[in-house]
C-alpha cells in the first residue's frame, strides 16, 4: 500500500491514463492506435467520434472488458493487470443504452444488485436505494416493477442510479441518452450535469453528438479511425482551427463557419 | 371384456404399473437434469466441446431404443437389473433437448446485457446464477418438457426388457390380440404425457413474471 501511494504521487490528479495504447483484433484489424490519454479526476472527458472511431473500444478498455494489444492504462496509478478484474470493475459505474437493465429484476433488484453482491446490510441498501432514487428524479413506486414497465427515459435514470449504487468514484457511460428522444435527453442531460456538479465524479462518456459533448463535457477527445486527433477543452473546441474539429461545429451550425470563433 | 371393466377389476396392477412407469420416467429425467444442464452450461464457456457434445447426444438419439436397451444389457451393475438399464437408456434420450435448450438459452440472451453484467463487476459464478440461469430457466423448462413427454412414450417400450411400466399391457394386449388391454396401458401413458405436458407448461409460464 505505501509503495503504491508513493508511486502515484506525481499523477495524483490522474484518475485514468493511456500510455500508448493500442488495440488490435485477431484478425489483424487495427481499432486504436496509440491512444495517450490521461483523464483527470472529477472531470467528464467526453469521447467524440463518429461510429467505428474506436470511441466504445476505448472506453472497454477502461473496464477491462477489452485488453489491450500494446501500451498500459493505469487506473488510481495502478497498471489494469495489477488490479483484480471484479475489484476494478466494482470501482466504476457503467452506464450503457437502455438495454442494459436485467429485464428478469425488479428496479429496486436492479440497482440494489452491486450493493447485494457487496454484502451490504439489507438496511443499508434500502436507505442507498432510496437515496439514489430521488437523486435520479424517480418514485418510490417504480421500485417494484420490471424494466420492460417503465419507459425509456425512466429506464436511463435507473441505469445512471444502478451505477452509481456503491458510490463508485469513476462513471463509464456509452451513449446512455442515444436512444432517447430529443426532449427527454435534454431533459436527463441537464439533471446529469445538475447531478454531476454535486457528485463530481470522473465521468468518461462516449456520445457521437457533438451537442451532448459541447454541454456535458470539460474536454473532448475527438476521435477518428482509431485515433486521438485533438483533445481540447469544450472551450477550445470551438474555438480550434483543426480541420476536423471545424467540421463538427460547422455541422453544429448546420453552416460552414465564416469565423472561427462564436458569433 | 371392456376397458372400463378390465380396468375396474385389475386396478391394483393398473396403479402398479403407473407407478413403475412414473418412476422410470422420474428418476430419468432427474439424472438427464443433473447432466444435461451442466453440459449445456459448459459448451456455452468451452466453444470447441460444443459439437462434439451436441453431436454425441444426437447420435444416441438416433438409436433405435429397442437396440439401445440391448446394447446396455451386457453393462456391469445397469445391465444387472431392467429398470436401472431402461433408466439410463431414458436418460440419455432426454440429454439432447436438455443439453441444447440449456445452450440456447444462454446464447439466447442479449449480449448488452451479459457485457452490463461484466462491466458491473459481477464475477463468472454471480454472471451464471443471477443473470444467465435465471434469463434461460423457461428454455430450459419448455427442454425438460419436451424430454418428458418423449421419455413417458419411450418407457413404454422398457417392458420388452422387463422393467415393468405400462408398456407392459401394451405388450400383453398384442401378443394376447386384446385391445383393451393395450388401451389399459397407452391410457394411462397419454395421460401421463399430457399431465406432464401441461404441468410443465404451466411452469414454464409462471415462471417469467417479467
Amino acid at each position: 500500500m505505501r509503495n503504491q501511494r508513493q508511486m502515484h504521487r506525481p499523477e495524483e490528479n490522474t484518475a485514468i491514463e493511456f500510455r500508448n495504447v493500442s488495440y488490435t483484433l485477431p484478425n489483424g484489424c487495427e481499432l486504436l492506435r496509440g491512444i495517450n490519454l490521461q483523464i483527470k479526476r472529477g472531470e467528464t472527458l467526453v469521447l467524440l467520434g463518429r461510429s467505428g472511431s474506436g470511441k466504445t473500444t476505448t472506453l472497454k478498455l477502461i473496464n477491462a472488458l477489452l485488453k489491450p494489444t500494446s501500451g498500459v492504462i493505469l487506473v488510481n496509478g495502478r497498471t489494469l493487470n495489477t488490479w483484480d478484474v471484479v475489484r476494478l470493475r466494482r470501482t466504476m459505474g457503467y452506464v450503457i443504452q437502455e438495454i442494459g437493465l436485467f429485464p428478469h429484476l425488479t428496479i429496486d433488484k436492479n440497482i440494489g444488485l452491486v450493493p447485494a453482491l457487496e454484502n451490504w446490510p439489507a438496511e443499508r441498501t434500502r436507505e442507498r436505494i432510496g437515496e439514489l432514487l430521488e437523486m435520479v428524479g424517480l418514485e418510490p413506486p417504480m421500485l417494484a416493477r420490471y424494466p420492460r414497465e417503465l419507459s425509456g427515459g425512466q429506464r436511463q435514470r435507473v441505469g445512471v442510479a444502478r451505477a452509481l449504487a456503491a458510490d463508485p468514484p469513476i462513471l463509464l457511460m456509452d451513449e446512455p441518452f442515444g436512444a432517447l428522444d430529443l426532449l427527454t435527453r435534454a431533459e436527463l442531460q441537464r439533471e446529469f450535469l445538475f447531478l454531476q456538479q454535486r457528485l463530481r465524479k470522473t465521468v468518461v462518456f462516449v456520445t457521437h453528438d457533438i451537442r451532448a459533448a459541447l454541454t456535458l463535457g470539460t474536454r473532448i477527445a475527438l476521435m477518428e479511425s482509431g485515433r486521438i486527433v485533438a483533445l481540447l477543452t469544450t472551450q477550445e473546441f470551438l474555438n480550434s482551427d483543426e480541420p476536423l474539429v471545424r467540421q463538427y461545429v460547422e455541422a453544429l451550425n448546420g453552416l460552414p463557419a465564416t469565423h472561427p470563433g462564436r458569433g | 371384456m371392456s376397458l372400463w371393466q378390465f380396468i375396474i377389476e385389475n386396478h391394483s396392477e393398473v396403479a402398479q404399473l403407473t407407478l413403475e412407469h412414473l418412476w422410470l420416467v422420474g428418476a430419468s429425467m432427474l439424472l438427464a437434469i443433473f447432466v444435461g444442464v451442466p453440459l449445456g452450461i459448459v459448451i456455452t464457456r468451452v466453444p470447441s466441446l460444443n459439437r462434439p457434445v451436441l453431436g454425441t447426444a444426437n447420435v444416441i438419439q438416433t438409436i433405435p431404443s429397442l437396440a439401445l436397451f440391448g446394447f446396455l444389457l451386457p453393462a456391469p451393475w445397469i445391465g444387472a437389473r431392467a429398470d436401472r438399464l431402461a433408466i439410463l437408456a431414458l436418460t440419455l434420450y432426454a440429454l439432447l433437448p436438455l443439453i441444447r435448450n440449456t445452450y440456447t438459452g444462454i446464447k439466447n440472451i442479449d449480449p448488452a446485457i451479459i457485457e452490463a453484467g461484466r462491466g458491473m463487476g459481477l464475477t463468472d459464478r454471480e454472471l451464471l446464477f443471477k443473470v444467465e440461469l435465471p434469463l434461460s430457466l423457461n428454455v430450459i423448462i419448455a427442454g425438460v418438457r419436451v424430454a418428458t413427454v418423449i421419455s413417458v412414450g419411450l418407457a413404454t417400450i422398457a417392458a420388452a426388457i422387463g422393467a415393468g411400466g405400462l408398456g407392459e399391457y401394451i405388450f400383453r394386449g398384442l401378443a394376447m390380440v386384446n385391445n383393451s388391454v393395450i388401451l389399459a396401458g397407452a391410457i394411462p401413458a397419454a395421460l401421463m404425457a399430457l399431465i406432464a405436458d401441461l404441468g410443465l407448461g404451466w411452469i414454464e409460464k409462471s415462471l417469467r413474471a417479467w
